[in-house]
């Protein structure tokens, strides 16, 4: 039963390349600067942040700026993906309505060009690290551990978001208020300890935030994270794809009759 | 396995009609729950039956509404049948609706890579055909301009172009000869035959019984979802014009 869809895979691996460079070619085509925006805009978002907050409210955290774009960059991520990926089935109608092709690559293929942006955020990141004499170890190297729970995580809510706001589009508003709960649960400018107990639950609760906290030993402390972390990163974002996959292909055939 | 590679088995095609569309999850717990959640059961194909072998090519007639498009759907693999079973032993390169595939900000050229791994090629596969699908189309001045600055008409080539580069197993054509002037309409009847030649299967769709009669063999006639007629292109052709 497997064996069709692997070769369904490599048959289609072209397209799915195709679809991604297509993504990345046309969200800066008539911008004069073109890719550079992938890395101008962390560190742009960073600073009106690190201003906000040093100003206006006072944080005690030490070294803020990549406190928060470590946060920052693990969140935009989740939220950039899985919005792209919510809207590909739908954006990919005319295309599914027509030709054969695997719909699984619609969200993923979103999800992968995110993933460009992901690393000019960490490269952002890097020079925020030298920028502000962070201590920078080989340790930062273990950034792909989160950056593929992150992945696997996304992707799979991505799946669930692609399928479901085919039947219901109400679920595209939605979504966009809850992003805002999240980011908001999510610590990207606030220390766990200041919470009181009840939202503390929440918040630990929170898939991103154990994954930022991850990114934070590795980037700010320059630690290797014990391997509880890896697994409490690990089972989400397992869990999230395989239940992505599972309404996914359980659904997909119904697709063309929404659309 | 027999020598046939189109089989289609006692398939039938059935659509909800909702009596309103429900999109929004607020109305379809409203609905759910007062029990006015109440659609209508069409059948677009009831029981279809029939065969083809290699080489055979087979016309599609019928009224607007017959279900034509359906069962060529079905074919393509763009949808799944309610029941029944349908078989295609091979690859299909479908022309339905051309351009369906392009992206309006890429150029001719990207979008010929696009077209082409969305029909299932390999870049390296593409890079060898590339220049075929730009000579045959002939559109070579304008292979670095944005196609949403295309008309019908080139639209209608580059995709003519790029589905029918390799020779596939099945071809699908679903009335898009109707459009280019008038040469590159021959030009593309003539590669269709120069395809029928060399084994490939074709499925057509068409109004007009005239060009049915030009390039299948066979024809099959849908009439409300159900098959009048399936035998030779002229016995099939006759009875629909006279209906």
């Amino acid at each position: 039963m497997v064996i069709p869809y692997v070769r369904g895979f490599f048959k289609y691996r072209s397209l799915l390349i195709e679809f991604v460079e297509r993504d990345i070619k046309t969200r800066y085509r008539r911008s004069i600067l073109g890719l550079l925006w992938t890395l101008l805009n962390p560190l742009l978002t960073m600073t009106v942040m690190t201003v906000v907050f040093s100003t206006l409210f006072r944080s005690n955290i030490e070294n803020f700026p990549v406190y928060i774009l470590s946060g920052y960059t693990i969140y935009n991520f989740f939220s950039e993906s899985t919005n792209s990926a919510m809207n590909s089935v739908i954006g990919g109608s005319s295309l599914i309505k027509k030709v054969y092709i695997p719909k699984y690559l619609f969200p993923l293929s979103k999800v992968l060009s995110t993933v460009v942006n992901l690393i000019a955020s960490f490269i952002a990141l890097l020079l925020v690290m030298l920028f502000t004499k962070t201590t920078v170890t080989a340790n930062v190297l273990l950034i792909i551990f989160p950056m593929l729970y992150l992945f696997l995580f996304s992707l799979g809510i991505g799946m669930i978001l692609s399928s479901l706001a085919l039947f219901f589009r109400d679920i595209i508003h939605l979504y966009g208020v809850l992003l805002t709960l999240w980011m908001y649960l999510t610590p990207l400018f606030y220390p766990l300890e200041i919470l009181p107990a009840w939202t503390k639950v929440i918040v630990q609760i929170n898939p991103l935030t154990s994954i930022i906290e991850y990114t934070r030993l590795i980037t700010l402390y320059g630690a290797i994270p014990p391997l509880e972390l890896n697994l409490i990163c690990m089972i989400p974002g397992v869990i999230s794809c395989a239940f992505g996959l599972w309404i996914f292909y359980n659904t997909q055939d119904k697709f063309i009759l929404h659309m | 396995m027999s020598d046939n590679i189109i089989e289609v088995e006692n398939v039938s095609m059935r659509f909800n009609l909702y009596k309103e569309k429900v999109d929004s999850i607020k109305e379809y717990f409203i609905k759910l729950a007062k029990g006015t959640l109440h659609y209508e059961e069409f059948w677009a194909l009831r029981d279809i039956s029939f065969s083809l072998g290699k080489g055979d090519s087979l016309g599609l007639v019928g009224r607007n509404g017959s279900g034509k498009s359906t069962l060529l759907k079905l074919l393509a693999g763009v949808m799944k049948a309610t029941s029944g079973s349908v078989r295609v032993g091979g690859s299909v390169a479908p022309l339905i609706e051309l351009g369906a595939g392009f992206d309006m900000d890429l150029t001719a050229k990207e979008n010929i890579y696009l077209n082409g791994a969305v029909l299932g090629y390999s870049k390296k596969e593409m890079d060898g055909h590339f220049n075929k699908i730009v000579e045959f189309s002939e559109l070579e001045e304008f292979l670095d301009v944005p196609v949403k600055n295309f008309s019908s008409g080139m639209f209608a080539r580059l995709g003519f172009s790029i589905a029918t580069v390799g020779v596939p197993d099945v071809l699908i054509v679903d009335e898009i000869l109707a459009v280019g002037d008038f040469k590159f309409q021959e030009k593309c009847q003539d590669r269709i035959q120069s395809m029928l030649k060399g084994g490939t299967t074709l499925l057509f769709v068409s109004h007009s019984a005239e060009q049915v009669m030009e390039l299948c063999t066979k024809a099959l006639w849908l009439d409300g979802g159900k098959m009048k007629m399936f035998g030779e292109v002229s016995h099939v052709c006759e009875a629909y014009a006279n209906s």
